[in-house]
């Protein structure tokens, strides 16, 4: 199972353009419609969770390892997640003084960015399809995204209102 | 008048500290804590330097911070920077997270605690939402670009290729547009 999480995780570290994000559609294809390792709302749900805690936008991957496999689970899928691209990380930021300006590097940066909207956008279908099974879900995930893309609150009020309108309106 | 930015080597010790204090108290979203820590408290950056260096991992694959923190540590103290840097970062979600985890096995099926998640996901839902439209409206406002996007997540959610399969096919043709300018 460590090698499977591993494998999994460490083929997606180099695609996750513009974060982590990018890679949740494949994520919850492998999780869910592949391997049958959790239904579409529990993907939602870990997901929500790895939100809500304190750290980067990376820990689905810990949550998912941790299921799996518990604690080594959870620290190998994020080792795996994260040594492809902190490798190559440390490797450009030497040459990054040189090519900063290089016109390749701009041409990169200018195709990544649809592929990133793209992919984001995906992610969030995908999660959309999870999540959003009620009236109410989707009210919560309406209101959210037009709070956080409007307004300057702090994505955490979010989480605890959503979970608080869960509770009390479910 | 700022003081200038910590010339000399950190110690391994300053890195996982510092990259600690970002990690732990990051809730959605460790970037503007970190450039906080680092820029204006512990001054190990200048503004302009911290945004220089996150420029570099935005266009990199992988979470900014993370990646950040790599870069920065290892600028320091090579490879073993990275890791003190990156192991201070992720010290503290990591082990949230698999509590959080351990708790949602045990407990996330009790009536209660469904309805609680189930509203924290949709949440959840609607911040990714909010994200990738944060991304995709300035993006948009190059045609072209729409034409990508929309390529993109045809491949994925249409016809269910796989992530790097998706990627080999989109990744040229983008290259392709952008290069032709």
């Amino acid at each position: 199972m460590l090698l499977t999480l591993a494998a999994m995780f460490a083929r997606l570290s180099l695609l996750a353009v513009g974060g982590v994000n990018s890679t949740v559609p494949e994520i919850a294809r492998q999780v869910v419609t592949i391997r049958h390792w959790a239904t579409p709302q529990q993907f939602a749900q870990m997901f929500a969770i790895a939100q809500a805690a304190p750290g980067p936008n990376m820990m689905i991957v810990t949550v998912i390892g941790g299921r799996e496999a518990g604690i080594a689970g959870g620290v190998v899928a994020t080792l795996a997640m994260m040594l492809p691209a902190g490798t190559l990380v440390i490797v450009v930021s030497k040459l990054w003084d040189r090519y900063r300006e290089n016109r390749w590097r701009r041409i990169i940066q200018a195709a990544l960015l649809p592929i990133t909207a793209g992919l984001v956008l995906a992610a969030a279908a995908v999660l959309v399809t999870q999540a959003d099974t009620s009236a109410l879900t989707v009210a919560i995930t309406a209101i959210s995204a037009l709070a956080l893309w409007r307004t300057k609150i702090h994505p955490l009020w979010l989480l605890t209102a959503g979970s608080i309108a869960g509770l009390v309106l479910g | 008048m700022q003081p200038p930015a910590t010339p000399e080597k950190l110690s391994h010790a300053a890195l996982f500290t510092g990259f600690f204090q970002a990690g732990i108290i990051g809730f959605g979203g460790v970037l503007p804590v970190a450039r906080r820590i680092m820029v204006e408290q512990k001054h190990w950056l200048t503004a302009a330097q911290f945004t220089d260096l996150f420029a570099l991992c935005q266009f990199l694959p992988g979470a900014n911070i993370v990646n950040f923190s790599f870069a920065f540590g290892a600028r320091h103290r090579g490879v073993s920077g990275a890791a003190a840097a990156v192991a201070g970062l992720l010290a503290a979600p990591v082990a949230i997270v698999l509590g959080l985890g351990a708790l949602y096995q045990r407990y996330g099926n009790l009536p209660l605690a469904r309805h609680g998640l189930t509203g924290l996901a949709a949440a959840a839902t609607g911040l990714v939402l909010a994200t990738a439209l944060k991304i995709a409206t300035p993006t948009f406002t190059h045609v072209k670009n729409i034409g990508i996007s929309a390529l993109a997540l045809a491949l994925v959610l249409l016809a269910h290729l796989s992530l790097p399969v998706t990627m080999a096919i989109v990744l040229p043709v983008s290259l392709f547009v952008a290069w032709r300018g």
